[in-house]
């Protein structure tokens, strides 16, 4: 009897050694260890033993039983392993074939640069203000101290509508309309971005569509000084940390005095390069502070009030920034062009 | 303004400083300097020589063989090829070894035969434009006076050993159109004296006022005219170094009476015009307008018709020159000249400005006049000018002036506080240093305490209030020395306004979708301009257009968009999503401003994903743009609110088009372009949208409210109905949400099927139909109840069967 469970054992134990596959292991399970399994037949012949020598039988018998079953447990585990190998390694995909793509699109450059200024403003409280492409003379010269005559103010250079009303030249009569809106009360401070328009004919430089930016402070104890500090934020902010700003007078109408601003080459970093044509500066703004008469005209009182106003090209700025040399790219859209501008820096 | 570096030195030391240096001095200081000519970069070895011989080229009709003086130990052969050498002259000669412009070096050579040891030169050789060169030297070399000493750097005698500053004058600075106002400038800047030319003029005793008198009609437009009077002139060539400084300053010399009196306006400022006195036929100057209709044959030889906003001068009936413009041919300075009449006057800028505009003539003359003049400078550069003359063109200068004066030359006082200046530039500047910026300017001023009393020179017309005083400080102290400060005060809130905010939520969500935004003119040609309006108005028309294609503002953007995808079809982009947001600009009638609306619009065309491997490759179709806008609405809070009704719009699609309807309102259409446009423009399958922006953000939405997530399951029934083809599946899903009640939480179309298996005419909709009810769980039997009462409605109000 001893014998026979040995080499129940020994057979089991070669028949889950050949066993390849999960059904296979299952019939072992059941054949050998079943109730109808030769273990079991073995153990009916039992009552035959004397009583030493049962309870040990029953022990060894048990003994093969455990030895079998952990042989199949192990066995089985084996195969499982196995079998989920197999499933992953033909699941396998090539890693390197391009995603699912995703189709988005961008900003215009312009639009880009724009919301730039304007986030950086509407952080030190200032607000968008936006007004009409077409403008009253009034407000695109007059009240910005041009009068009729002035010589700055050539009709060749403007779309006319009629005598009265024209395509706004500058940005600037935002700024008017906005310090009239505020009946003579300050602080005004805002950043105004539009559309402008010139008689100029189309070429790698010139537009007669054009965007620009302004900003105006009016308040009372407006410095010069105030100015140089908030264009130095900007200056660093759109074209980087080690930006210096300089300012040149400069003549304008709406202010007195008036500036200039160049930032040092952000190529060169100052050294001299084609792009700041070898001097280390280039000029991107308008500036100064706001002349008595355009304070008075919107209905401010220059003696309690003053303040700074600035202006920039957007093409120009984005031009310079982005190394971009024709400015009729802003505004033939090819795809190929607005596409590079999705990248966040 | 070109500046002479030579020629400034007569006014101020520059010792120490090179023209470079004084670029940047002068830029940092007010006057952007726009560059620095080297006049004679590139040049070498150009000296005097003398023609001893010249005879004919023996094998060349056109060439001629020359000896030439060139100062050294044997004169040399110089085979030239200009019309005008002769023997005896003095000429530039290139020596071999010289370089000329554009690095051309003269090498020893052999011209048809014959040995050429340099070049005979002429000006424009030796880099002097074309139109700078006296007209008698236009066509071959130039001629040196004799007095000129073979082998002489003839560079130098030609000042071209000069660097010139070009300067870029803000139309403020009129006062530095002259070498003068520069010299105050400069001085200013380098804290240097400023030294005024002294004229000496010896007199005759026969005076001015026996030869002429003057009459001023028109007093405002010119309040001042001095004439004075020079008998027994030559007429000449002037100076070599007078005309070397003209050409160098863009003024090509004629004779010497009248490059003096191009040098007094290059000097001081002040516009001259010297007239041949006997060639007025009258002793009389008469100012007045022109009669409308009256005619004068000015010196560039052109007849010009006048009106009465021209002021003329005349000799008491015809009109002898174009006041403050050009002269008159009648009355000009020839060669037999022997008496001028010299005109130093203040004519007014507005004046001077219309006659310039209106003949289209611009002269150095009217661009200062326009600018304005100083007054007190009128006599002083005449005075300077009789000086000249007498010592160049050997003229006898009469007694006095013959002149109408009825300038009242007031000049401007200004004061102001120490306080003020350091407040509105932010500084901490002293009185002395402001007071001594004041002096450097040579502005006569008084210290009161802390206040300043400047008495403003009236060369500098440009400052008339504080503001003016405080920037001549402020750019003298030097803006790198003020600090940089924020504004100090209360702060305010920065922020976008809601609509602002709405605008770029589009942004986003649009280029999130897949379409990039476009920024096109809005100016466009009469055709595009009312094409695809949602509304369309009178258009608006430039008076002055530069071109047909942008001669009107444009009533929608759609148009703008097709050419954007028509240029990048064109360009192998075939796949394109763009958008705009924009002004359309609908008029108000004449005068009035035009309404300006934002609109937002958006064409695609091509396929939906590109670079895609897997998969099939789809088209846009009216469905993709349709699902961005439903997308774009919900973004909104406004998807409920949107209707889509099938609609005919010109230029698009007819039966691919739907005009959209936010709460009832009309707001724009969506659709295919129509084929014929499609072909015009060479473009495939384009969808386009325009929507009115402002109408949408209009639209108030409600206020965003969270809605408890759903505790209990919900239980969906789908439905396929057989329809009539032409039945809408917009009204059949209005039935089902009127009938559904409010256990019906959500319907959708999820098939749609009109093949070979469905009776002709017909069409299979399924929808699938949610019902939930947020207090419990549902039970089959109350779904059935409601979904009953769903198809009930579906088929009596659709004629729609349930397909099995």
């Amino acid at each position: 009897m001893q014998e026979r469970l040995k080499e129940l054992q020994q057979e089991a134990l070669e028949a889950i050694q050949k066993a390849t596959d999960l059904k296979a292991l299952n019939e072992i399970r059941v054949s050998y260890l079943g109730k109808k399994g030769p273990i079991t037949e073995v153990l009916k012949g039992m009552g035959k033993l004397s009583a030493e020598e049962r309870p040990k039988m029953g022990a060894l018998a048990n003994e093969v039983r455990d030895i079998i079953s952990a042989n199949i447990e192990e066995k089985q585990q084996g195969l499982e392993a196995a079998a989920v190998e197999a499933q992953l390694a033909s699941e396998t995909i090539d890693v390197t074939l391009p995603g699912r793509p995703i189709q988005t699109g961008n900003h215009h450059p312009l639009t880009r640069i724009v919301e730039e200024i304007e986030d950086l403003f509407i952080g030190m409280g200032y607000t968008v203000a936006e007004g009409p492409e077409v403008e009253q003379d009034y407000y695109n010269f007059e009240a910005l101290n041009l009068p009729k005559s002035h010589p700055a103010r050539d009709a060749q250079d403007s779309f006319y509508i009629t005598d009265e009303v024209l395509l706004r030249t500058q940005t600037s009569p935002v700024q008017a309309r906005t310090m009239e809106k505020h009946d003579g009360k300050g602080p005004v401070k805002i950043i105004c971005p539009g559309k402008v328009y010139r008689r100029d004919s189309d070429d790698a430089t010139h537009s007669h569509q054009f965007m620009q930016i302004e900003g105006l402070v009016v308040a009372e104890n407006i410095r010069m000084s105030d100015l140089k500090g908030t264009l130095e934020l900007f200056a660093k902010k759109l074209f980087g940390e080690d930006r210096e700003i300089r300012l040149r007078p400069s003549f304008f109408p709406f202010t007195e005095p008036s500036v200039e601003v160049d930032v040092s080459c952000f190529k060169c970093g100052g050294h001299g390069c084609n792009i700041c044509k070898q001097t280390g500066w280039i000029e991107v703004l308008g500036s100064g502070m706001v002349h008595p008469n355009v304070l008075e005209m919107s209905g401010f009182d220059s003696k309690k009030y003053s303040g700074f106003a600035f202006g920039m090209g957007v093409e120009r700025i984005a031009m310079l920034k982005y190394g971009i040399d024709d400015i009729r790219h802003f505004y033939t859209n090819d795809v190929r062009f607005l596409k590079q501008f999705q990248v966040k820096e | 303004m070109f500046v002479s570096y030579k020629w400034l030195q007569e006014y101020v030391d520059l010792s120490g400083i090179t023209p470079d240096e004084l670029a940047e001095k002068i830029t940092r200081s007010g006057i952007e300097v726009e560059g620095v000519e080297v006049l004679n970069e590139g040049l070498k070895g150009v000296v005097i020589g003398h023609v001893l011989e010249r005879e004919q080229h023996p094998n060349a009709d056109k060439l001629n063989k020359c000896l030439v003086d060139i100062g050294e130990e044997n004169p040399v052969q110089i085979i030239c090829g200009a019309p005008n050498v002769d023997k005896g002259q003095k000429v530039a000669v290139a020596t071999v070894g010289a370089v000329l412009p554009g690095n051309f070096k003269i090498k020893k050579a052999k011209l048809r035969g014959e040995e050429s040891n340099g070049m005979i030169c002429s000006l424009s050789e030796l880099g002097i434009e074309g139109k700078l060169i006296a007209k008698e030297f236009s066509e071959g070399i130039f001629v040196f006076p004799n007095d000129v000493t073979v082998g002489e750097d003839a560079l130098e005698k030609l000042q071209r050993d000069d660097q010139i500053l070009e300067l870029g004058l803000t139309a403020n600075r009129g006062d530095c159109l002259s070498m003068l106002g520069v010299a105050y400038e400069v001085g200013a800047i380098l804290n240097r004296e400023v030294k005024l030319p002294n004229p000496a003029v010896r007199t005759i005793s026969e005076k001015a006022t026996d030869y002429v008198q003057i009459k001023v009609e028109a007093k405002e437009d010119n309040p001042l005219y001095v004439a004075k009077v020079i008998k027994n002139v030559t007429v000449a060539p002037s100076p070599l170094w007078m005309q070397g400084r003209l050409m160098a300053a863009g003024i090509r010399p004629h004779n010497n009476v009248v490059d003096i009196t191009n040098y007094i306006l290059l000097e001081y400022g002040q516009p001259l015009h010297a007239f041949d006195y006997d060639r007025l036929g009258s002793k009389e100057i008469l100012v007045r307008r022109a009669k409308d209709g009256e005619k004068i044959v000015t010196l560039d030889d052109a007849e010009r018709t006048l009106t009465a906003d021209h002021l003329v001068i005349t000799n008491g009936s015809e009109p002898v020159a174009l006041a403050g413009v050009m002269g008159g041919a009648n009355s000009e300075v020839k060669a037999d000249t022997t008496t001028v009449l010299l005109e130093s006057a203040y004519f007014a800028g507005p004046t001077v400005r219309k006659a310039s505009k209106d003949h289209g003539l611009r002269s150095e003359a009217s661009s200062r006049f326009e600018k304005g003049v100083d007054p007190n400078r009128v006599r002083a550069a005449a005075e300077r000018a009789v000086e000249l003359l007498a010592l160049y063109a050997g003229g006898e200068v009469l007694d006095g002036e013959a002149v109408v004066d009825t300038l009242n030359v007031e000049p401007v006082v200004i004061s102001i506080t120490l306080e003020k200046i350091n407040r509105v530039l932010g500084t901490d500047i002293s009185i002395e240093e402001v007071a001594g910026i004041f002096t450097r300017l040579q502005f006569e001023t008084t210290v009161d305490n802390e206040t300043i009393t400047v008495t403003v020179p009236t060369r500098r017309g440009d400052i008339t209030i504080e503001e003016d005083l405080i920037e001549e400080v402020a750019r003298l102290y030097g803006y790198d020395n003020i600090p940089s400060t924020l504004p100090m005060g209360s702060s305010t809130p920065g922020y976008l306004t809601t609509y602002q905010q709405k605008r770029r939520t589009v942004r986003h969500y649009l280029e999130g979708a897949g379409l990039y935004q476009a920024v096109t003119y809005s100016l466009t040609s009469e055709a595009k301009a009312t094409q695809y309006a949602l509304e369309t108005r009178e258009p608006i028309k430039l008076a002055m257009p530069m071109s047909e294609d942008r001669s009107q503002l444009r009533l929608s953007i759609i148009p703008q968009l097709l050419e954007v995808v028509k240029y990048n079809v064109a360009r192998q982009n075939d796949s394109v999503a763009v958008y705009e947001t924009g002004p359309v600009f609908l008029s108000n009638g004449t005068d009035a401003l035009p309404d300006e609306r934002e609109h937002l619009a958006g064409a695609i065309t091509g396929l939906r994903e590109q670079h895609q491997w897997q998969g099939e490759k789809k088209e846009v179709d009216f469905f993709v743009l349709k699902g961005i806008l439903e997308g774009l609405f919900a973004k909104l809070g406004l998807e409920q609110k949107v209707e889509y009704l099938q609609a005919v719009v010109e230029g698009m699609h007819p039966g691919r088009t739907a005009e959209l309807f936010l709460a009832g309102q009309k707001i724009g259409f969506i659709g295919q372009v129509h084929p014929t446009v499609q072909k015009e423009l060479d473009l495939k399958e384009t969808y386009v949208f325009e929507l009115s922006l402002e109408t949408v953000f209009a639209e108030e939405v409600a206020p965003l409210q969270y809605e408890s997530i759903p505790r209990f399951p919900s239980i969906t029934r789908d439905i396929a109905l057989v329809v009539e083809k032409e039945k809408v599946a917009g009204e059949i899903e209005s039935i089902i949400v009127e009938a559904g009640g409010k256990l019906l939480k959500d319907v959708h179309v999820f098939d749609l099927y009109e093949g070979e298996h469905m009776e002709p005419g017909k069409k299979s909709i399924a929808f699938s139909l949610k019902y939930f009810d947020p207090e419990k769980t549902l039970t089959d039997e109350e779904v059935t109840k409601v979904h009953e009462k769903v198809l009930t409605a579906v088929k009596e109000k659709s004629g729609a069967v349930l397909r099995g």
